[in-house]
Order: C-alpha cells, then structure tokens, then sequence
C-alpha cells in the first residue's frame, strides 16, 4: 500500500477504482442512464464515470450544466465517488461540497509518477491522505 | 481561515439554520482555496435556472429558513405567461419553474431574470467586491466594468447573497488579476460575432488572464464585450480578461501586467477566426425553420438593429429574440415590439435559450443563431443550429431556406 499526501477541499472518505483524465471534465458531457462520458475527442470519451475516482485537472465549462450535471448523476446511482484535482475552480468546489463527495488538491507529484488506471484507491479527503491498495 | 465574531455566531447557528448552512458551505470553499478571511459583499448574482439541480438547491436553503442579507439578481429560466399562451408549455411541465419562483421569491431574490444584469438592474462600480454566478456575467463585471468576484457558481452566489460575505481568495485579490497571457489579435473584428469567434479561441490561449493587444478601441461595443466573455467561457474558462486601451485595468501593458513579463504569447490570426466560422455553419442548409438571437440576452441596441432589418426584410420563419424584462419593457415603449412583431419576430423576455420545458418544441428541427452558447446549449436537447453573425441569421429568416 503506497500512501501520499494532499490537501482538503470536501471532506469525506470513499474507495474505488481511479480513473484518469489528462483533460478538464465538464459532467454535463455525460448520459445520465449509463454513466459515461461522450463529449467527443475528450479523453474519457466512452468511458465510465460512475462510481470511480476521477483523477483530472479540474472544471470547465458555463456554471449551470456542471451542477446539474453532477445533481443528475447522483440521481441517478452513477456519481464518480471523488475527485482529485490539480486546480481548483469555484464552480467545480462548490458543486463537491454541496454533493458531498470528496475531493483534493495540492498532491503529492510522486502520486502521479504511480498511479494507473484501474488502481483500487482509498481517498481520505478528510485526514488527506490518498492510498494506492496495491 | 479567521471569522469575525458575527460570522462565527452565524456558523454557530445564532442566525437560523439556513444561514449557518450558506456559512458551513462558503467556510468549505474558502479553505479549499487557502482564504484568510472573508469580506463583506454589496451585490450578487445568482445565475437561477429553473433545473432540478439549482431549484434542490434553492428549496434545501428555504426549507432552511434562510433569507438572503444582499438580494441577488437571478438568471432567466422562461416566461411561463407567454410560452402557456402559445401553448408550449402545460401545468404539469411548468411546476419546476413555477416552484423555483415561489422559491426564490421567499429567499428574498429580486426576480430579474436575465443573464445581463450589469445592463439593467444590478451594474458594480469599479472595484466593488460582488458575488456574481453566471459565468458571461462574472467574466463581464470583473474584466469591463473592473468589480471583484470570483466565477462563482449558482450555489455558491446564493450563499454569498445569504450570508453577505465571501471568502477572500482568486479575483478578489490584487496580485491574481494581473494579465498572464499576452494575446495579439491579428485579425478583423468587425461585428460583435467577430468577438464571439475570438472567444472560441480560448483553447489555444489557455488558462490564465488573458491580455489582448491590436483591437482599436473604435472596434470595441459593449456587445462585442459581451460575446467575447460569454463565448470563452462555453469554450474554457476566463474569470477575467484585459483589453489593452480599452478595459479600466489596462490602459498600458505595464499595469496590465502587474510590471510582469507574460507567461505566455500568443497570436491569433484571421484564420484561426475563419476556422471556427467555417466549423459552425455547415456547407449546405436546405431550409431554416427558426432563427433564435439573446444568448447573452439582447441589449436594447441589437434589437433595435434587427429591428431595422427586418423592415426591409420580413421574416419567413419565426424569428426569436430573447432579452431582458427591462429591456423588453423599453422595446415596447418605443414602438420596437409592434414592428418587430409585424415582421415576424418576437421579444421573449425572462427566458434562456437553455430551457427544454419551453424550447422542447424545436428539438428535431434546423435553426439558426449568432451565439455558440446557444448551440452548444440546445444541442443537449436535440435542436440543431447553425452559427453566424446576426445579420446572415435575419437574412436566412426572410428566404426560410439556404442559399449561401
């Protein structure tokens, strides 16, 4: 088990299977039956969100559609479980601690030397700390 | 981060539950941005939008008993009188917006309904700390007019308005609002949609303040402004920008820069404009069923200019121009409304183009509008639209079919 550090944006504490997206994410941009991302030429184009720990940049897009897109995906069982980010923005903040997932900053850069798609995580965005199981 | 005595009570629960939910909320996003503090705002802005994630949110705060201590200008959602009238809309399919406001009617809101409430009803002075959501709103207040907010989102603004506070961090600080990017524009900007097609360059200018250089003031209008934010915001994200002679924090390159080199320079060319022109308006359209113009919501100026158009050239197909209850109002007075309406187009106060309730109607069919934002929006519900400058929108809406 490898262990890093990072900083507080939600609190909370969740496990999953990371999944990484060198692009910022709008989640608006995903079908809210399935679970997965379909804004065309992005980095995550076809794949699964739901229930993952999303590892990205950060936010984009017009304030609206990335709440409601959050909110619809929580609505319907296929949220991502946290987030971790390399910049913040206050749209993308906000909408975490208002849904309560967890989510950081600030990691250490030794992180992003390890982790791999289909890591199993453990985030504690509450204590900061970001646990590869392997 | 140190609250003052009084924010600590309304932490504590002193104040109600609603206001110590806003305060737990916006304590959470100031230490995720390493504020020290917050500071007390003057205005806000929430960016309303009659969808079930803001309503939650809005009810979650009511229910709360919270009211707000800065009433905040909201966002459009649509014009239930009008699209009931025209039979676009039901009961049942309207209870949302009816909720929403009865919701934010009991917050405390005053209930303006438009994306351009810096035209009419809620204008910063320079250098005033505001709380403004609705990303073409904040980019516009922070870059043209020279306010402080950060690019907050519809919670966090309503937040704001509740507490009247915010947390000091980003745009609200001098250091952060020097330009970072240089941008020289080599290229015409002739018509506010020469404004929106620069703003669609934001991916190759990137993150950061973006400082443009080579645009005549004599080229600048406020609508052009507006598109420019509101555009580079569908395509990134600018929470401020700087126009050299033209915008207050920028009258020469030293001050816009804080005395700083540029971390970046980059030109964008005509043909990086004549790209995304070309990208947005197929090479073939065999007919025109709508024309849909006010994303941003229309200044008083542009419907006077469609309005003028139209005279010469009535409209074969319905011709929807969506702007301010204010602004509407104003058309009426002068006379502007009737012509319009003599010529086939229509004044839709309180409405965005982003409202599948209303707009439901047109899924399925072909239009045509001057904003990206517009089309990127209403894809999501299945309208295809075409994009081009105001003037080849109207002229589109007098054949009903493509020819150019």
């Amino acid at each position: 088990m490898l262990e890093f550090s990072c900083h507080t944006i939600s609190p909370g504490q969740t496990e999953g299977e990371a999944l990484l997206s060198q692009d910022p994410i709008l989640f608006y941009q995903t079908d809210f039956t399935t679970g997965i991302f379909r804004e065309p030429g992005h980095a995550l184009e076809g794949k699964c969100i739901a229930g993952k720990i999303l590892i990205f940049p950060g936010g984009k897009g017009s304030s609206v559609v990335q709440a409601d897109g959050m909110y619809k995906l929580d609505a319907a069982g296929l949220a991502p479980k946290g987030f971790i980010v390399s910049s913040l923005d206050t749209v993308l903040v906000s909408s975490a601690i208002i849904m309560e997932v967890p989510m950081v900053d600030d990691v250490d850069p030794a992180f992003y030397q390890e982790v791999k798609n289909g890591d199993r995580l453990r985030l504690d965005a509450t204590a900061e700390k970001i646990y590869i199981l392997r | 981060m140190i609250l003052t005595q009084y924010q600590q009570d309304m932490l504590d629960g002193r104040y109600g539950k609603g206001k110590a939910l806003a305060i737990r909320i916006q304590k959470a996003i100031g230490e995720g941005f390493r504020a020290q503090r917050m500071v007390p705002i003057t205005r806000a802005h929430v960016a309303l939008s009659a969808q079930e994630a803001d309503t939650w949110f809005a009810r979650k705060m009511r229910d709360a008993g919270a009211t707000c201590a800065v009433s905040p200008t909201v966002n459009p959602g649509y014009c239930l009188k009008l699209f009931q009238q025209l039979g676009y809309v039901d009961d049942e399919s309207s209870a949302l917006m009816r909720e929403t406001h009865q919701v934010y009617q009991a917050l405390g809101a005053n209930l303006t309904y438009s994306c351009t409430p810096y035209l009419f009803g809620n204008i910063p002075r320079y250098g005033e700390i505001v709380s403004f959501s609705e990303s073409s709103a904040t980019v516009y207040v922070n870059s043209v007019l020279g306010a402080r907010t950060n690019r907050e989102s519809s919670a966090s603004a309503l937040c704001a308005a509740i507490t009247g506070f915010v947390p000091e961090y980003g745009m609200l600080l001098e250091e952060n609002r020097f330009g970072t990017v240089l941008v020289q524009v080599d290229a015409q900007l002739k018509s506010e949609f020469d404004f929106a097609l620069l703003g669609l360059n934001i991916k190759r200018i990137g993150r950061g303040v973006p400082v443009f250089t080579g645009i005549h003031p004599s080229a600048v209008t406020t609508e052009g402004l507006i598109a420019l934010g509101a555009q580079m915001n569908v395509a990134g994200m600018v929470d401020l920008f700087h126009i050299l002679g033209v915008t207050p924090d920028a009258p020469d390159l030293d001050r816009a820069f804080g005395g700083k080199q540029p971390e970046r320079v980059i030109t964008i060319t005509q043909a990086h404009l004549d790209e995304h022109r070309a990208a947005l308006m197929p090479h073939r359209l065999d007919h025109v069923d709508f024309v849909m113009l006010g994303c941003p919501h229309y200044t008083y100026e542009q419907i006077c200019r469609a309005d003028k158009y139209l005279e010469q050239n009535s409209a074969a197909v319905p011709v929807w121009i969506l702007t301010s209850a204010a602004t509407a109002a104003l058309a009426q007075v002068n006379g502007i409304s009737d012509s319009l309406e003599a010529h086939g187009a229509r004044i839709v106060p309180d409405t965005c183009v982003d409202e599948a309730a209303c707009w439901g109607h047109l899924a399925g069919k072909q239009g045509v509008t001057d904003s990206p934002k517009c089309a990127y929006y209403m894809r999501a519900f299945g309208v295809n639209l075409a994009v081009c400058d105001s003037e080849t929108c109207l002229t589109w809406a007098a054949k009903g079919r493509g020819e150019f």
